[in-house]
């Protein structure tokens, strides 16, 4: 809502500069985008072409000699209308313009010593002036006298304030409500609406008829006003409207406009000739076809309400009137209708069709005795400045009940939630500012709130409007009391977080949006994918299942970057439905590419053992050592064959592991993806002393060459099972592939400790377990073993 | 026989003295000391020696084994400091090449204030939450007084599923959430921080983007009052955004509470005496706020007549980027190594 303080004027007394009338409305909760002044201009002043040559060197400029009362001016022009005669906008030397600064100058030869203006150099929007202002400077009347203030005689000296309005306060809409508002603030008593016309003729009861079919019209208004003599508006409703963002186009129309800013009741006027005697207010035919005032044809629904005559529709209601019953320069009478509509059916349908100053107010919610004002007010103006003969009567439907809510309160109640001890007389006078009455009995005070207030219902609201008047900033900030206790959070979350970062990952925060194409990747899950009803873009249209297409973009992006070293992770959600079951599973989920290990000669690239390494790592730190196992069965087609496997722990498959498909990739690109919801059902060793043995171990190496296929966990099983109680360690620690081994063949060494924690090993009986073990691998293999 | 002995103290000294390296050191050694050394050779003909002339004989030759002895050792300790200051200088390597290391990790800004957030709660006694991110129509926006047709839903355009399952818009939902869970009906002080998700992306709008909601809700003899929630906010604010930060509490209109506050904070750039960002008012709006709606409380189980409390939630992205001087919200999201890997070290202490 545009605030034009002029207008608002009109209603209550003020002399706030607008910079703090905006700041001082903030503090009540209306919050605003600008306020300033309507034209922001200086140094100009009304002058008199009195000699206008063509420019010596130029085919459309114009040297002027110009009056400005104390001086002659000769200024350089080149808008097509300047010539002898006419008063005109003279911007002076230093004059400071919206756009530019006017400095004395000298232009093709020709002195210059300042600028004619246009309305449009003057800062008023394009949309707001005539065909003819837009084309040269602004011409002004035969009184405008040479010497003054050209603003002053434009009556455009208004200052605006834009405010951004909360949703609730619909009552704001109106300059009626702004002035309760600002009374509020100032303690400042409203004005009344000046309402007063003839009304002659035949009632029109007599002549015309109304029909509400719908539900969704709880109130139908209408009059006639007959003999209009249809002009430009006066200059005050003119400007009113263009600080209020509504451009002006005659008289009639632009009464229906004021009258909205004014009362905030959107009012409809149809020429009446073209309408008949008939309106009826019904919901739209499906498929129903209307041309509304902006030349579109708009097709309509059952959900929408529409004006009809006894033929045909004329009207979107509370939206946009019908191109067919406009009102036109040879209109004489018209019919208005004043209707409060229901705010869901029309929000639905502007948001459909079109939003509108009126389906806005209509949205919000009206005001039913403000739509009778409304009506009246029309008219009085009517007859004013358009010389309307107001006919008698006013054809009714009304099924609107309303009367002031009475509120209960307790003083102490408001004090409680405010935190406050405001004393009984300040919140009386509070509620007197606001305009609301009351009456007292004990502690209880009861409180009768104006129709117009619609947002206010229950006590917590009026406990709003003392905080809103008292002012928030008088309301000294403690903390609660409150019984002491201790506060929790999930830790292991952040521990994981915080391990994977020490392990040199860098946190990511992807979005978990991605392309259909993409949600049944890196996995073979089944479930339902979830798709958006209504996605913004094609390619973000479904919730992600997997973590990895997220990171997978994230790569890409980084990639196509020119970053090689990549490596990592995000804690987030993977999304299903799983029969009727919807749901979301939190997932730790890497990706690593590139180098990873790094310094002097031992910079190493991220390999399958590098990313495995990282995977343990979180596995044993969070207690599963000994619990997971990595298992290889049929994988997702976007992962290696060769280098990929499922994360198992206690017998699930809790993952997923391994290099990119080359397929699909052509970089090493490896990820994990680990379901913690899974993994935490899972239970964990819990962490306890054990005894370190007081008595030597021996260590011995052995290194088997074996089949390349054959998997370390099966040589490692196999020795465990010849060791016994005595072998405590088997520790991998190198593998050999090359010279010397067969190409099928690879070499795999172990490091093996035997210890007792009773006594001291001897020799002997360490080299009998030792050859057992090697006898037992070589056999069961085939392994050789390597010298 | 004692020139002898002296003749041989000499030459023994002599060419300790020449020896080169511990090799020759030791010859010598063996030539003189060792069992067939010159030495002892001689001593084996102490036994022709007259009784008077023995222990002198003795002595002087003990005498003259321990100097050489003496000498050798010296030239041996000699030896061995010349062999490990070599051994040292060979060893000597340029410490400014660079350190052996894994890649350092980093952690997301946006989880950085998330953490922070939440251990500052967490040290006033508030539990923190989670919900879920897909979230039922009922949760989202029924049980915070939403009800269907609601001009609020406008505010807040949605990612529907179905017609009953959605992308959460707000983190609100698990104050229903929580307060139904609590079938004790017990006072609560819980934050939630989290994804939430609304069908807008412009340069200042992200589809995604992340909220912070806190709850309490206690007795209504305790008095959880406004003053409580400015007080709160106000540790929230310092903690955050600066020492210095001003509060202002704006009356607005939220469904889920009434009153309602929205609350602006000194403009953290230019301190409130007006610039771009602030757009000259000097505010910035940064939470959301009230006193928890009577049909929240209602419609969650909780008699609104016995208890009361407050609500407030806020973004997390601009808070990250107020906090870190980032430009542009998108970069949270771009997730471009150079960025994430600038995060890379532990908080500042305030």
């Amino acid at each position: 809502m545009k605030l034009s303080t002029n207008f608002v004027k009109d209603y209550v007394n003020i002399d706030v500069d607008v910079k703090q009338l905006a700041e001082d409305m903030t503090r009540v909760g209306n919050e605003y985008d600008e306020a300033g002044k309507l034209i922001n201009a200086t140094k100009l002043i009304i002058g008199e072409v009195i000699e206008c040559v063509d420019h010596p060197d130029s085919d459309h400029l114009h040297c002027c000699k110009v009056n400005i009362g104390k001086e002659i001016l000769n200024i350089v022009c080149g808008a097509p209308n300047a010539r002898k005669g006419i008063k005109v906008i003279v911007a002076q030397d230093g004059a400071q313009l919206p756009e530019i600064t006017i400095k004395k100058g000298i232009i093709r030869g020709q002195e210059s010593n300042g600028m004619l203006c246009s309305l449009a150099e003057l800062g008023v929007e394009n949309k707001f002036l005539n065909p003819e202002d837009k084309e040269g400077i602004a011409e002004l009347g035969e009184d405008a006298k040479v010497g003054e203030d050209p603003i002053k005689y434009l009556e455009l000296e208004d200052e605006t304030i834009d405010f951004e309005l909360t949703a609730n306060r619909g009552d704001l809409l109106s300059i009626l409500g702004m002035a309760y508002e600002i009374g509020a603030i100032y303690d400042k008593k409203v004005k009344e609406v000046e309402i007063g016309h003839k009304e002659q003729g035949e009632d029109i009861n007599k002549t015309f008829t109304t029909e509400v079919k719908t539900d969704n019209c709880k109130l139908l208004l209408v009059k006639k006003v007959e003999g209009l003599e249809i002009k430009e508006s006066p200059k005050f409703i003119k400007n009113r409207l263009i600080a209020s963002g509504i451009r002006p186009i005659n008289n009639v129309v632009d009464i229906s406009n004021y009258v909205m800013i004014e009362l905030g009741q959107p009012l409809h006027f149809y020429d009446a000739d073209r309408l008949g005697n008939k309106l009826v207010v019904r919901m739209a035919e499906e498929n129903e076809k209307l041309t509304t005032l902006d030349g579109n044809e708009r097709i309509l629904t059952s959900e929408d309400i529409v004006i009809a005559n006894s033929t045909r529709g004329v009207g979107l209601a509370g939206v946009m009137g019908g191109l067919e019953t406009e009102v036109e320069e040879d209109t004489k009478n018209i019919i208005i209708e004043a209707a409060i509509f229901d705010s869901v059916k029309i929000r639905k349908t502007s948001n459909k069709i079109l939003r509108s100053e009126a389906s806005n107010r209509f949205e919000k919610g009206l005001e039913p005795a403000r739509t009778y004002m409304a009506i009246e007010r029309a008219c009085t103006l009517l007859e004013k400045y358009a010389n309307g003969k107001v006919i008698t009567g006013t054809v009714k439907h009304d099924e609107t009940k309303e009367e002031n809510k009475k509120i209960d309160i307790k003083y102490q109640n408001i004090n409680d939630v405010l935190g406050t001890v405001i004393p009984k007389n300040d919140v009386q006078d509070i509620f007197r500012k606001l305009g609301f009455t009351y009456t007292e009995k004990g502690d209880i005070l009861t409180v009768e709130v104006p129709t117009r207030r619609r947002d206010i219902s229950i006590k917590e609201d009026l406990i709003e409007e003392v905080s809103r008047i008292y002012g928030v900033d008088n309301i000294e900030g403690k903390l609660p009391i409150v019984p002491m206790k201790k506060g929790s959070y999930n830790k292991t979350l952040r521990e994981i977080r915080n391990k994977m970062i020490a392990l040199g990952l860098n946190e990511t925060l992807s979005y978990i949006l991605i392309n259909d194409k993409e949600v049944h990747n890196y996995t073979l899950d089944e479930f339902e994918e979830l798709k958006l009803l209504d996605p913004i873009t094609e390619d973000r249209n479904v919730l992600r299942y997997s973590v990895i297409p997220s990171l997978y973009k994230i790569y890409d992006y980084n990639s196509s970057h020119g970053q090689k070293d990549i490596s990592i992770f995000e804690i987030g959600k993977g999304f299903y439905k799983k029969g009727e079951k919807y749901g979301e599973d939190t997932k730790l989920c890497a990706l690593m590419t590139g180098k990873y290990l790094l310094g002097l000669n031992k910079t190493q690239n991220v390999d399958f053992y590098a990313i495995k390494g990282v995977v343990e790592e979180i596995l044993e730190y969070l207690g599963y050592a000994g619990r997971y196992s990595f298992i290889k069965k049929e994988l997702p087609e976007q992962m290696h064959p060769g280098q990929s496997a499922y994360i198992n722990v206690n017998g699930t498959d809790i993952g997923i592991i391994g290099k990119l498909h080359p397929d699909f990739v052509k970089e090493d690109v490896y990820v994990f993806e680990i379901n913690l919801d899974e993994l935490f059902e899972k239970k964990v060793g819990k962490m306890k002393y054990k005894e370190i043995s007081k008595f030597p171990s021996i260590k011995k190496d052995v290194a088997f060459v074996v089949d390349k296929k054959l998997e370390s966990k099966e040589i490692e099983k196999a020795i465990k099972s010849s060791g016994g109680s005595l072998l405590t360690e088997i520790e991998v620690f190198d593998l050999y592939t090359g010279e010397n081994v067969e190409a099928t063949k690879k070499s795999i060494a172990y490091s093996l400790t035997f210890t007792d924690n009773k006594r001291t090993l001897t020799d002997e009986e360490v080299n009998s377990l030792f050859n057992k073990i090697i006898e037992n691998v070589s056999k069961k293999y085939n392994a050789e073993i390597r010298k | 026989m004692q020139k002898q002995i002296l003749e041989i103290k000499k030459n023994a000294i002599e060419e300790i003295e020449k020896a080169q390296d511990a090799k020759s050191l030791n010859e010598v050694k063996i030539k003189y000391l060792g069992k067939k050394g010159e030495l002892t050779s001689i001593l084996r003909g102490m036994g022709a020696l007259s009784p008077e002339e023995r222990p002198i004989i003795g002595n002087l030759s003990n005498e003259v084994r321990g100097d050489i002895e003496k000498a050798i050792n010296d030239k041996q300790n000699k030896f061995d400091k010349q062999a490990l200051q070599k051994k040292i200088e060979e060893e000597t390597i340029d410490i400014t090449l660079p350190g052996t290391k894994i890649k350092r990790g980093s952690k997301h800004p946006v989880n950085r204030v998330i953490e922070e957030i939440e251990d500052l709660f967490v040290s006033m006694g508030y539990d923190v939450i989670a919900g879920p991110e897909l979230e039922t129509d009922e949760f989202c926006f029924e049980r915070l007084n939403l009800p269907k047709g609601h001009p609020a839903r406008d505010m807040q355009d949605s990612f529907y599923i179905t017609n009953e399952y959605l992308l959460r818009t707000q983190t609100s939902s698990v104050q229903a959430r929580t307060m139904l869970a609590n079938t004790e009906k017990t006072p609560i002080r819980m934050i939630c921080a989290g994804k939430t998700y609304r069908r807008e992306d412009d340069a200042t709008h992200s589809h995604q983007f992340g909220q912070v909601e806190g709850l309490v809700i206690d007795k209504k003899e305790r008095n959880v009052s406004l003053a409580d929630l400015k007080g709160t906010l106000e540790v929230f604010v310092k903690k955050l955004i600066g020492k210095n930060s001003e509060l202002r509490f704006r009356p607005s209109y939220f469904p889920f509470t009434e009153p309602s506050y929205e609350v602006d904070v000194s403009c953290f750039k230019c301190n409130g005496k007006g610039c771009n960002l602030c757009k000259q008012t000097g505010w910035i709006e940064v939470l959301g706020s009230g006193i928890v709606h009577p049909n929240v409380l209602k419609m969650n189980g909780y008699n609104p007549e016995e208890y009361g409390g407050f609500a407030f939630g806020t973004g997390l992205e601009r808070l990250a980027m107020f906090k870190y001087g980032i430009p542009d919200m998108r970069y949270l999201y771009a997730n471009d190594i150079r960025f994430l890997s600038q995060f890379d070290r532990k908080e500042e202490e305030i």
